[in-house]
């Protein structure tokens, strides 16, 4: 291996790292505050991908039926839930944001996506279709069991994983779909060809990862957010409230994943089952930071990057085999260190 | 003296077992009330629910409002905070943000001024103010703990055991806060070990058995109870 191929190589893994890393600090954000173990983090990947791709077609998303749905199922499920301290401002409010905006959303989409519209419209529609459904999935399916135990949290997150593939092959088919890039040039750079997307990939992925930085140690959402996580009941004690937390914490993983996609869909051909495995390797770069450190999950997500090009130019045919071990020694390893604690 | 939170037929169970049954409480508007009790008398679990973490039957009413339905955070909003018995401190976050978070949901606009306040009251907490809340020793967690919820400027304060496992010399700190605190205006209601301890600064008590209200009345009337005096304060006369 020469050091045109070793470049290559970390290039490729840097690529693919930046988006495991995006995806890791999911997890561990969606773990930290709600004790959730996503399963289905990867999906929004592939949905956010395949509807920005369609857009980009000129076709409608059948991910639009989904938002719509989720949105009535919400709304449906608050009327219930608050049925005896109904106020009209907050009927009103119900009606707005779970009912009209999302089938405005999938009416403004129908009589667009026919249109070739600009690339910067598209991303954002996408987004706008695909990033409401992660809160509407914890309101319907995470909320009402909140104080489960974890293993009931995970199975009913697998529960959302295997609907979100089924529904997934029923709006976007079994065929795979790549976006155009945004910027379709390359450069040279010593003896290695980057592209301009690749660029794009990483430097997102670093915006993001500063921009959580940012709203983590800077701003009080952030921190009402990470003391939810430190310490649920000390958090509800000055009044931040676990469903919001929950509601924003699934927010930003819909985000991170449906920009991931996005952000790939012109790198790597797209397939409604794509997410599954993106968010794996994702998960094991969480697992390597122990749900618990961001820095550590984003070093995890580069190394598993790094390892997957590595192992994919030596033993192809092992590569997600390879991949998957790491989980073993890093386990190990964390319950030797990581003696168990009890929450504070 | 005009009433601030009144619970009546307030019970509390954890599953099939009732650890609060049918008890009934009325705070007044200023003042310290204590409630006092053995251990699984169910104090806290009275507190908790008083607080809305955890659910109750019956009716809780503050300030002439009905919030028996109401979610924490809306009894924070409203003027209610817990010094729990925990504590519940984020502990890997600074002593500052602690404190900042205490007016996450109430007295935001004023957090500078209510930062100050606390740090004026307890001066131990500035000096620390970078320091993580892990690093604390448990009389500083515990000034932590109330500074936080003080934060908040609340109308009615409920603290859990504040002088629980603490040093002598920082129980009669605790309490002198307490005292200032109680002289400042604040409504407070005190679940303390130390029954004759919490009856001397408390103005009203109820006395908790078996998750039930046994006896109630003034504090001073209480102290001088012969039966709760051998029951509750470790003296035979």
């Amino acid at each position: 291996m020469d050091s045109t191929i070793t470049l290559f190589l970390v290039q490729d893994g840097l690529i693919n790292g930046s988006i495991y890393a995006l995806l890791a600090v999911a997890f561990v954000l969606l773990f930290a505050v709600t004790r959730i173990i996503f399963v289905a983090q990867g999906d929004f990947v592939a949905y956010g991908g395949l509807t920005f791709a369609a857009l980009q077609q000129g076709s409608v998303p059948g991910s639009i039926w989904l938002l719509a749905g989720l949105g009535v199922i919400a709304g449906i499920l608050e009327f219930l839930r608050e049925r005896h301290t109904l106020t009209r401002p907050r009927i009103l409010g119900i009606l707005a944001g779970d009912f009209i905006a999302p089938l405005a959303l999938v009416g403004v989409v129908i009589l667009v996506a026919p249109y070739d519209m600009p690339y910067l419209f598209d991303m954002a529609l996408a987004l706008a279709l695909v990033v409401p459904m992660g809160p509407y999935i914890y309101r319907i399916c995470f909320r009402p069991m909140a104080n489960a135990s974890v293993l009931v949290l995970l199975i009913g997150s697998v529960g959302v994983h295997w609907l979100m593939i089924g529904l997934g092959l029923l709006f976007f088919g079994a065929e795979g779909y790549r976006a155009a890039p945004m910027f379709g040039a390359n450069f040279v750079v010593g003896p290695v060809l980057v592209s301009a997307q690749s660029l794009l990939v990483m430097g997102a992925t670093l915006a993001l990862l500063v921009g959580f930085y940012l709203f983590f140690g800077r701003t009080l959402a952030g921190k009402a957010l990470m003391a939810a996580a430190v310490n649920a009941r000390g958090a509800s004690l000055v009044g931040i409230s676990p469903s919001f937390s929950g509601r924003t914490a699934f927010l930003m993983a819909a985000f991170v994943g449906a920009i991931s996609g996005i952000l790939i869909s012109p790198l790597t051909t797209l397939y409604y089952d794509s997410g599954f495995l993106i968010g794996l390797k994702g998960f094991v770069a969480a697992i390597v930071a122990g749900f618990a450190s961001f820095p550590l999950a984003v070093a995890g997500a580069i190394a598993i990057g790094i390892a997957e090009a590595v192992s994919a130019f030596f033993a192809s045919a092992f590569k997600e085999v390879i991949v998957f071990s790491l989980i073993l020694p890093v386990l190990i390893w964390r319950s030797i260190r990581a003696p168990h604690h009890e929450e504070d | 003296m005009s009433v601030l939170l009144t619970a009546t037929d307030l019970s509390v169970s954890y599953g099939k077992v009732v650890a609060v049954h049918n008890i009934a409480i009325e705070l007044p508007g200023s003042g310290i009330v204590t409630l006092i009790g053995a251990n699984g008398a169910g104090k806290s679990t009275t507190l908790l629910s008083l607080m809305g973490v955890l659910p109750a039957k019956g009716k809780v009413m503050f300030d002439g409002i009905d919030i028996t339905r109401s979610p924490v955070e809306e009894r924070v909003e409203m003027g209610i905070s817990l010094v729990s018995e925990k504590r519940d401190l984020f502990s890997s976050m600074s002593v500052e943000d602690n404190l900042r978070l205490g007016c996450y949901r109430r007295n935001r606009s004023h957090g500078g001024e209510a930062l100050e306040e606390v740090f004026g009251r307890f001066p131990r907490l500035k000096e620390r103010r970078h320091q993580l809340a892990a690093t604390l020793s448990g009389g500083e967690r515990q000034m932590l703990a109330m500074g936080r919820a003080l934060m908040a400027r609340p109308r009615l304060l409920m603290l859990d055991e504040p002088s629980l496992g603490l040093a002598p010399l920082i129980v009669r700190d605790i309490f002198r806060i307490v005292t200032d605190l109680k002289d400042s205006g604040i409504a407070i209601l005190l679940i303390e070990q130390n029954a004759r301890a919490a009856l001397e600064v408390a103005s009203a008590g109820y006395v908790m058995e078996l998750g039930e209200i046994t006896t109630h009345g003034p504090a001073g009337e209480l102290i001088n109870d012969r039966r709760l005096i051998e029951s509750y304060l470790g003296i035979r006369q």
